[in-house]
């Protein structure tokens, strides 16, 4: 099934479909962090903490796809094999098949599925990601993010971008040094952030904020999984307990809809434009320099029939 | 909406031997040729890659067996296969196989051997032929 989505097969569509009402249960942890921060060993170790609390789990795990090949190589199951034949954990690779952004387009219908399966738990993991890859966000309940010491100095914390959206802060490898300066810096960060939200938001909600937290782990022994799990587990009793999560699954479920009306629409326009005939004599215009290919562009999407009537509205 | 079919390899070594230098180049060049490539790693148990090919979806399973047990670790394979509903994916085998083997394995069921000194063209173009 997660296959027909990947290959984007039109029957994968129908069943998602069907499936779509049946989720919309579980709990999305996304993680994200850079390249050999330790992500995969870390949902290793977090997995073997639910599943002593017996929650089933689900993970799907996000690699690059070459832009040159078009192949990839799905390398993060490799450290959660032990799991490989619990039957209350399942572990899906996925390429992210050229999206920009750190994940594949039908992560987010493969969730759905492992949600409708029944997974209480389903946790996203990120191709390592840099400072912009925030897709993620339109994912998961709760991301954690999974930094290492020793990689830049304080300026690096308080930059905008993806750590502004981190709800749990994962200091990995904490047994190198400099680990405390980083988390101390994370925290400066997270207090430095909290009052500029509340005044935006300026309702009630300070008091329904998330204090984003920071946990130091070593991922390869397990030492404080156990305490990140908790705090996973109890950001979702705080989002159940004051009406966030259902805001939540509201929010993406908004965005999901519109990221598909985009797709759908794009590939639909697209299909229909590029065998027509002015498309092929636009294209030979360009060639021969006779037209720019901006207003070649501009010239094409003007003559469609649904934006001339947008065009006489207005 | 467009399809995009991608051959999907799960890439395995079972048993005991812990040389996989070989298994990675071979994962390597299968990426290089446009293939997606699940690498599962050392010491896997037959379940483990029942298991793996099944959450993977995988359309290859391709072992890399140098301990000299590839007959008795393929036929049990393949029965796993068979039994779990696996049947359509094709086993493909690859390490020190000796020559005399290849007819046996061919027999089982095994889908393509790939012998040591077999080189990455065959190799892309025998997992490629299956295919087509």
């Amino acid at each position: 099934m997660i296959r027909l989505i990947e290959d984007c097969d039109p029957s994968a569509f129908e069943m998602l479909k069907l499936l779509y009402p049946h989720s919309g249960n579980a709990f999305i942890i996304g993680i994200t962090g850079s390249p050999g921060a330790g992500k995969s060993t870390l949902i290793d170790a977090l997995i073997l903490e639910f599943r002593k609390l017996d929650i089933k789990v689900a993970v799907i795990a996000v690699d690059p796809t070459s832009p040159i090949s078009g192949g990839a190589i799905l390398g993060d199951r490799l450290r959660m094999q032990r799991h490989a034949t619990d039957e209350k954990v399942f572990i899906r690779s996925m390429a992210s098949r050229g999206q920009k952004g750190g994940l594949s387009r039908a992560t987010k219908d493969a969730a759905v599925v492992l949600d409708a399966m029944g997974y209480e738990i389903i946790i996203i993991e990120t191709v390592g990601a840099g400072q912009g890859e925030f897709d993620i966000t339109t994912l998961a309940h709760s991301i954690g993010i999974v930094n290492i010491p020793g990689t830049g100095d304080g300026i690096q914390t308080v930059k905008a971008g993806i750590l502004e959206t981190g709800d749990v802060f994962i200091v990995n490898k904490s047994d190198k040094p400099d680990a405390d300066e980083l988390v101390h810096h994370l925290i400066m960060m997270i207090n430095m952030r909290r009052p500029s939200e509340s005044s935006l938001a300026k309702t009630n909600r300070a008091k329904t904020n998330w204090t984003p937290k920071v946990l130091k782990t070593i991922a390869r022994d397990g030492t404080g999984v156990k305490e990140l799990a908790d705090t996973f587990l109890s950001h979702f009793d705080f989002m159940k307990k004051h009406g966030l999560i259902d805001r939540k699954r509201k929010e993406l479920e908004h965005l999901y809809f519109h990221s598909l009306l985009k797709d759908l629409t794009l590939e639909k326009l697209l299909l229909f434009m590029k065998d027509s005939e002015d498309c092929k004599k636009a294209e030979k215009k360009i060639r021969s320099r006779e037209l720019d290919p901006l207003s070649a562009a501009e010239l094409m999407v003007n003559k469609m029939t649904v934006f001339q009537s947008n065009n006489k509205e207005t | 909406m467009e399809t995009t079919n991608k051959i999907r390899v799960l890439i395995a070594k079972p048993g005991l031997d812990g040389h996989d230098k070989g298994a990675k180049i071979v994962a390597l060049a299968l990426r290089d040729a446009g293939m997606e490539v699940i690498y599962s790693g050392l010491h896997q148990t037959l379940d483990q890659i029942i298991q793996t090919a099944t959450e993977e979806s995988v359309d290859v399973i391709g072992l890399s067996i140098m301990s000299g047990a590839h007959l008795p670790i393929s036929e049990k394979l393949i029965d796993m296969m068979r039994e779990k509903g696996l049947a359509d994916i094709r086993l493909v085998v690859g390490g020190v196989i000796p020559h005399q083997d290849l007819p046996k394995l061919k027999e089982m069921g095994v889908a393509e051997m790939f012998p040591g000194g077999t080189s990455f063209e065959d190799i892309i173009t025998g997992i490629n032929n299956l295919f087509e």
